[in-house]
């Protein structure tokens, strides 16, 4: 679609804006109010009951993506046939196993006159929960101790090293706390028939959950860091409800990450306070969290300052934000019609 | 004793620790106290005010000091 000259027309995935929500949707949020300019928002999505392919003044028109399992060449053809259509000036992609298609075919789409604003493959390898006790080691970072296991055999040395309760996670997703070894093999076939192996079984750290939203420019400059305590965790553990916090350790923390990774992109820290204030690194997504837009409303537009990165536009290191900022999520029944969900289903766009 | 210097308390007695996220609320005495801790008044001198101000016995008005000081620190909004 032929947009006028000052218009951006970005593509974004993560569109399920459900229980367990995908970030797009407040990436968006957070786009459309920090650009200062008209944005045209392109859809990217996997599923055909995606709530934002229906939320026609947040996504301007959507179009279906292939599985990462379909394979890179699939989805560059996608990509191809998209941006004939829209002429897409930049991709945030949203979602950990997506990612590392995104980043091999981000040469392809810079030439194409897409940018992207994504970590290097190393940088992604590197805080993969598979490495990330290496990547703690590395770098002077508290990180759990961990064992990667392929079999449900290997969770008795698990139980030697770390004692119970213990922590089973998938590689992508999913973490459950077992606190017996029926517990901890229930949770390996679970995780593993859903997500596949290998399985990390990580030791169990108690404390106060904070998660730091961090965006770095790739060269160990750190444009921002947010750091949130969830006030509401839903029964997946996910934030409901969630408050800014003002802590110049959790920021150095922070800038610890960014200066050992020399980071490009948005991610999120999942950090453990102990009792003893000692900062666990527990997990580290390669992407933006799905409460970004809290970063937008106290003062720190991640997904904003991204796009102006990715654009090659300046962008300074934010100074200064508002510590208290709540964020309270909510749940909408959206309408929509059966026109619509046929013509997403029949044509994979909308 | 003083109290952090980024907790934030109104007048209302509603307080506010940024560092971790904690809220409490405080009834009226207790929200005058914080203030009068914020803007670096000792406890002698606040003993003093209290006294003077409401009905009390010297003897059960430290008990009660005691308490709600211990409340300030394990709320961690108490300079170490």
């Amino acid at each position: 679609m032929k947009t006028p000259d000052n218009w951006l027309t970005i593509a974004v995935t993560g569109l399920n804006a459900i229980d367990s929500p995908g970030p797009g949707i407040a990436v968006i949020r957070a786009l459309r109010e920090g650009l200062n300019r008209p944005v045209r928002i392109i859809g990217l999505s996997y599923e055909t009951l995606e709530p934002g392919i229906y939320m026609h003044d947040v996504v301007d028109k959507t179009y279906q993506i292939p599985y990462p399992a379909a394979g890179t060449t699939a989805l560059m053809n996608r990509l191809q046939y998209i941006h004939e259509k829209e002429n897409l000036q930049l991709i945030i992609p949203n979602f950990d196993a997506e990612l590392p298609q995104f980043i091999k075919l981000a040469q392809t789409l810079r030439s194409m006159g897409i940018a992207t604003f994504l970590p290097a493959a190393e940088q992604f390898e590197a805080r993969d929960k598979v490495n990330l006790y290496q990547f703690g080691q590395n770098n002077q970072l508290l990180v759990p101790r961990d064992k990667i296991i392929h079999t449900v055999a290997e969770l008795q040395s698990c139980e030697d090293a770390f004692g119970y309760p213990l922590v089973v996670k998938g590689k992508f997703y999913d973490a459950v706390v077992a606190y017996t070894l029926e517990q901890a093999q229930k949770a390996f076939y679970k995780i593993s028939a859903k997500w596949g192996l290998p399985i990390i079984v990580q030791e169990f750290i108690t404390g106060t959950e904070i998660n730091i939203a961090v965006l770095g420019d790739g060269t160990g400059r750190m444009i921002s860091a947010i750091p949130m305590r969830k006030l509401y965790i839903t029964d997946k553990g996910k934030a409901w409800s969630g408050i800014t916090l003002e802590d110049e350790s959790l920021l150095q923390l922070a800038q610890a990450f960014t200066d050992a990774t020399k980071w490009k992109g948005g991610c999120e820290l999942e950090i453990m306070r102990t009792a003893k204030n000692e900062l666990y690194i527990m997990e580290i997504n390669p992407r933006f969290p799905a409460w970004i837009y809290l970063t937008a409303a106290a003062g720190q537009n991640q997904p904003a300052a991204l796009a102006r990165m990715a654009l090659g536009e300046e962008q300074p290191v934010y100074e200064g934000y508002e510590a208290g900022k709540i964020f309270v999520r909510y749940s909408w029944d959206h309408i929509t019609d059966i026109k619509e969900f046929h013509q997403i289903s029949g044509k994979g766009e909308l | 004793m003083y109290l952090r210097k980024n907790i934030a308390t109104s007048e209302s007695g509603f307080i506010f620790n940024p560092a971790t996220g904690d809220s409490f609320s405080a009834n009226p005495v207790a929200a005058e106290i914080l203030l009068q801790l914020k803007q670096g008044t000792g406890a002698t001198q606040i003993k003093e005010w209290l006294l003077e101000s409401y009905e009390v016995e010297p003897l059960r008005l430290e008990r009660d000091w005691d308490e709600f000081i211990n409340q300030l620190k394990e709320a961690n909004l108490l300079e170490s």
